[in-house]
Formats: structure tokens, sequence, C-alpha cells
């Protein structure tokens, strides 16, 4: 079997056009990602640049309030940006600068990374385009205008749904134009290899933290780590370090839209089966020909029709679950997480905490739970007005 | 010889892609008979695709209009299974690899076999993955075609040798549509072709009028047109067969 495996996924399903690219790719990022020149420089970014380690604050009142296990939130929320996309970019923009690409291309949903991407080229002298659904630079106008202020070039994506899928694709037939000065920043954990390996490793210094702080705090290992997952990076970073934990409940929380009982969802675990699409061999959203579904969620940044390729492993062989969480019970756990804690989350992350706000009881009060905030909500709050029919504009 | 590599035994080839289902399947059929009457030696069917990465825009709207108007894999079959009582011209499917695979890789491809059909091109299947379909096809006697991309450089020679009825060289960077100009060196990737194949070569991606043909297929074995034989279509609609028909004998003439 191919390169970039994970059980029966991942692959490197592209043309031809763009093999040579994520061989070169491959090639640099084995070189790379060892040298202590690298390292030393990226984790200088990740530390000074972007603000790691992020905190691991104990929620006490919502502990409290829900009357169960101890929860703590990993608050990706505050890394410069605003959320955990910049870990995976510092790590790709550098590496696209060592290898002499002097153009960063991206594409984005909620809009989390094409900021994170925007921010990075700006920081690095590097020329940037972000691809993103025109539906989403509707739902998300702010982050377009932050892209744009940060010197980035944003292409809205008229075709298919106008959602992240289409602004995947886009991306992908960008590069397949433009590869010699030109790397593809891809924001998550698919794609072809080596990107689902390559982001992985940028984000699993999230698990990494976690796993160093609970231990600090407690003494032992979490019970339960929680995100939220659309392609799942700032899930399996969380997850990374305690694969090998089997004490550890790692859950994914899918965003179910309307319900898995509706065709409007994005809930890829719940309600699609194997496929290949964008590079990869995973589970997708799909009708019986194979032709991917129109997903919808609340949040720009889980309506993907995929999941990563690892998650897809980790739940063929029962190491994660995967859970679908609601528009609504997504919107609930944001306004809740704002009146309880001070601390307003991205309506993705939102589905992490909406899930733990329902087990949190039955886990009881001796075990811990870590919730990873993987952005915060600023950017959410005019769309959460309106869904609660308060027409507000930014 | 398998049948696609016939195609290429009378002269340089000429080789029509289609869409199946735009603007509806008669209207393809009608466009694949009269591509056939008009000199096409090989019909590249188009099975539509709701995501085609490898697409430019007239494709891409070819694939929607298509799709929209309820075309499906089993009406594909349908169409192959009907004009193949009519004509020996060779036909392949080209499609994404969901299609297949998410039909069952081996029930698509015993119905390719047991409708007529002679190969595959499959633009998000490249060397490192031909395993996933390569067996079954050759169980059921399809012709797995491989592209070769300006970029391929030092991967031609592996994909060369192992290829099969024709190789697919595209001609440019990029996705598919038409072009004012090819600046590849077409000339020198055939050489290179030449070296580690006998199988014949045919140029595809941009090439939209008779000059271009005519200058493709004078370094290679054939040449492929698709998005300029589409937008006839998306202008024309359901009377565009005739002039699919003339579009095509106009470029046959050419090369």
């Amino acid at each position: 079997m191919s390169k970039g495996r994970f059980g029966i996924h991942g692959g490197q399903y592209i043309p031809e056009t763009l093999m040579n690219a994520v061989i070169e790719l491959e090639n640099a990022y084995n070189r790379f990602k060892d040298d202590p020149l690298f390292t030393g420089e990226l984790t200088e970014l990740l530390n000074e640049y972007a603000g790691r380690p992020s905190r691991l604050y104990y929620a006490e009142k919502m502990t409290k309030d829900l009357g169960g296990a101890k929860i703590y939130l990993k608050r990706e929320d505050l890394n410069h940006t605003g959320s955990h996309k910049i870990n995976n970019v510092l790590g790709q923009a550098l590496l696209a600068k060592k290898m002499g690409k002097t153009r960063l291309i991206a594409e984005t949903g909620a809009g989390q990374h094409g900021v994170a991407t925007a921010t990075a080229a700006a920081l690095l002298g590097m020329e940037c385009v972000v691809f993103m659904g025109e539906e989403d630079t509707k739902r998300q106008a702010l982050n377009v205008y932050r892209m744009k202020l940060l010197g980035s070039d944003v292409v809205p994506v008229k075709t298919g749904t106008g959602t992240l899928k289409d602004a995947v694709s886009e991306a992908m037939r960008e590069w397949t134009s433009r590869i010699s000065d030109t790397h593809y920043c891809l924001g998550s954990v698919m794609g072809p290899h080596p990107f689902p390996t390559i982001v992985r490793d940028f984000q699993a210094v999230i698990s990494k933290e976690i796993k160093e702080q609970v231990l600090a705090a407690e003494g032992r290992l979490p019970d339960v780590v929680a995100a939220c997952v659309g392609g799942g990076s700032n899930a399996i970073g969380s997850f990374y370090h305690f694969i090998q934990d089997a004490s550890v409940r790692l859950i994914g929380c899918e965003a179910a839209g309307r319900g898995v009982d509706t065709f409007e969802t994005a809930a890829t675990i719940a309600t699609g089966r194997e496929g290949i699409f964008h590079g990869m061999k995973s589970y997708f959203c799909q009708d019986k020909y194979g032709q991917i579904a129109p997903v919808y969620s609340i949040s720009a940044g889980l309506d993907y029709p995929g999941i990563g390729p690892e998650h897809a492993y980790l739940h063929d062989i029962g190491r994660a679950e995967y859970v679908p969480v609601t528009d609504q019970e997504a919107v609930d756990a944001f306004e809740y997480l704002s009146r309880t804690e001070g601390i307003i989350p991205a309506i993705e992350s939102a589905h992490a905490v909406a899930h733990i706000m329902k087990i949190a009881k039955e886990l009881g009060k001796n075990k811990t739970a870590v919730i990873t905030l993987s952005g915060r909500g600023d950017k959410d709050c005019a769309q959460i007005a309106r869904y609660n029919g308060e027409d507000i504009h930014e | 010889m398998s049948r696609t590599a016939g195609a290429f035994k009378n002269g340089k080839a000429f080789i029509a892609f289609i869409t199946c289902g735009d603007p509806d399947i008669e209207t393809t059929k009608e466009a694949i008979r009269e591509a056939v009457k008009n000199g096409a030696d090989l019909i590249e069917i188009g099975i539509p695709f709701s995501d085609p990465t490898a697409e430019g825009l007239v494709i891409q709207e070819a694939n929607i209009r298509a799709l929209s108007g309820g075309m499906t894999t089993d009406k594909a079959f349908a169409l192959v299974r009907e004009l193949r009582q009519e004509t020996e011209t060779p036909f392949v499917f080209m499609t994404y690899a969901n299609v297949v695979y998410s039909y069952g890789t081996n029930g698509f491809l015993s119905n390719c076999a047991e409708a007529g059909l002679d190969g595959l091109i499959i633009p998000d299947l490249p060397y490192e993955e031909k395993e996933e379909f390569l067996p079954c096809c050759e169980e059921y006697g399809l012709d797995l075609i491989s592209l070769i991309a300006p970029t391929s450089s030092d991967r031609i020679a592996m994909i060369a040798r192992e290829a099969m009825g024709f190789l697919y060289l595209v001609s440019s960077l990029g996705v598919t549509g038409t072009r004012s100009e090819i600046n590849t060196d077409i000339e020198a990737i055939v050489r290179e072709i030449r070296r580690n194949t006998d199988i014949p070569c045919a140029v595809g991606f941009g090439i939209s009028t008779p000059e271009m043909a005519a200058k493709m297929a004078s370094v290679s074995d054939g040449v492929i047109v698709g998005s300029a034989i589409m937008k006839i279509i998306a202008a024309y609609g359901k009377n565009s067969p005739a002039k699919v028909g003339e579009f095509v004998k106009s470029m046959k003439d050419a090369i």
C-alpha cells in the first residue's frame, strides 16, 4: 500500500501534476523536522510570537454547576490569532520558507486558518492567497477583513456549496497551476500524504502540554480529552500524546447541524461512509453514487463532508469515540460558557463543550475531563445573535 | 493490442471528451454518435462528479448541469451498453476515484466490461495509488490509463513502463480548460516516454483549435479535447450534436 496510511485510510489520491510537489514536501519535512535549527526557530516563534504554552484552566464554576467531573479547559483560544491554527501554520510557513517557496495559499472555513496563514505570511514576508467559500465570506465577514488587513488576497469561491470543501478544491486547483514558488498551507489533518502527518505533528504540541499540565495539577492522567472535529486538527493535536494511554477516553465532537437524521448535517462518522476525496481515503458524507454531500453546520469551521484519515483509523480500531452535537446544543454551550466562566468559545469549540456538559455528571466527581477550546468566539457573535433572532451587524 | 491502443492505428488519433448527461443523456448519445461519424478515434465519456478537483470551470459546470439533470453512474453504463451495439470505436470513462470506489470497485469495473467499455482515466489516481483499481481492471480486461504531467520529470520512465492502452500527456500545469498557448516542451517529454514504452501517447488539456491540435499531434500520437467540446454543448444544448460533429471534423482534418 502507498505512503501515509492510517489503517486503510490516507494515501495520496491526487493528480499526477502534484505528485512531485508532495514528494518534495515530504522530503523537506523529513530533512527539517528533527533539525535543531528548525525546531529551535519554530519553538521560539510558538513561544514568543504565538504565546505558547497555552494555559490549562480549571473551570471551577462550570465543574460545580454541572456537579460531576472536574473540568479543565485547554486554552488554544488564547493563542495569537485566536485559535490552534497558528501552531500548524507557523510550522508549515517556516518549512515552506526553508524550501525556497515565496508564496502561501490556503483554504479556510471559519476564517481562522486563513487569518493564521495571512499572519504567518506577513511575519515571514511571504505572499498569501486565501480561498474561502462565498457563503463563508458572508458568515465570517470580520475574518475576511482581518486577512486583507494582514496583506493577503481573499478569493471567494463560488463553485459547489460555497463552503469549506469548495475552498479546499479551489486551493488544490490553484496549487496545480502554480507549484514552483507556492506552498499549499493545508489547515487540517487531511488531504494527501504527507499533510495529515505534518499537520498532526505541528498540532501535537497541544496534547504534549495537556499531559504535562494535568500531571502537574492532578498528579495523574486525565480521564477524558474532548475536542471538536471538522477535518480534525485540534482534535488530533489534543489526542496524539494520549493515544498510547488506554485509560484516557478520547472524544471527537462532530457537527450534527440540524441533526444526524436530517440532510443538514456535517457529522461524517455518524452519517458518512468510506470514500476517496481531496487526496485521501477516509469517511465522507456522500450519496449512493459517491457524489459528495452538501453538508451543513452553523459552524463554518466544521462544515466539511470528510474527516482526517487518522481519525477514521482511530474510529475503526475503537480508540477514539466520535459523537454528533447539534447546532442548538453548540449554541447553548456557547452561551453557557460565556455566562459561567466569562469565556466566549468559538462555535466550533462549543461543540466539545456541549458534549462534556452532557456527560460530566455521569462521569462522576472523581474523574477529570479536558476540553480543548480550539478558538475564541468573537468571530461568531454576530452569527449567533442572528441565530437567536437578533439582527446585529458587525 | 487493446481496443484503446487500436484507436491510434490510423494515423494521429483524435480523442473527444464528453461529460455524460449534460444537458441530458439523449444529447450525450447524439453527440457521441456525431463525434464518431466525423472521425473521433476514441471517446472519453465523463461520469460527472460533484467536486471535480482537476477540472476548470467549463467542465465543472458541465458536471453540475449533468448531476442536476439526474445523471447517475448506472445511466452511464446503460449509455455505453446501447452505443456499443452501434460502433466498435473505443470508449473509456473519465471519472474520479470516489465514483468508482463508492459504487464498489468490483461491481463498477465488471459493469464497465459487461457494457463494452475499454478503459478508465482517473485523474486523482497517480502511479502510487493505482493498485487501488489495477488488479480489478486487469481481471476485466480494462485499460487503466496513466497520466504524465509537465512536472513528472523523473517519474516519466516509471509511469511509462507500466502504462496500458495509451498515455495521457497533460499539456500544461493547472486544470482542464482552453488556453491560448501551450508552453510545455512536449517533444522532450514524448522523447522520454519513447525511451521507455511503445504504447501511444496523446496530449490533452487546453487544446481548442485546429491549429493547436495540429501542432500537438505533430509531436505526439494524438490529441484529447474536452473543454472546447463542452463549451459547444453548453452553448447549443439539445441542438449541439451537429455542431460537435462539425468541430470534431475540423479537428480530425487538421491532424
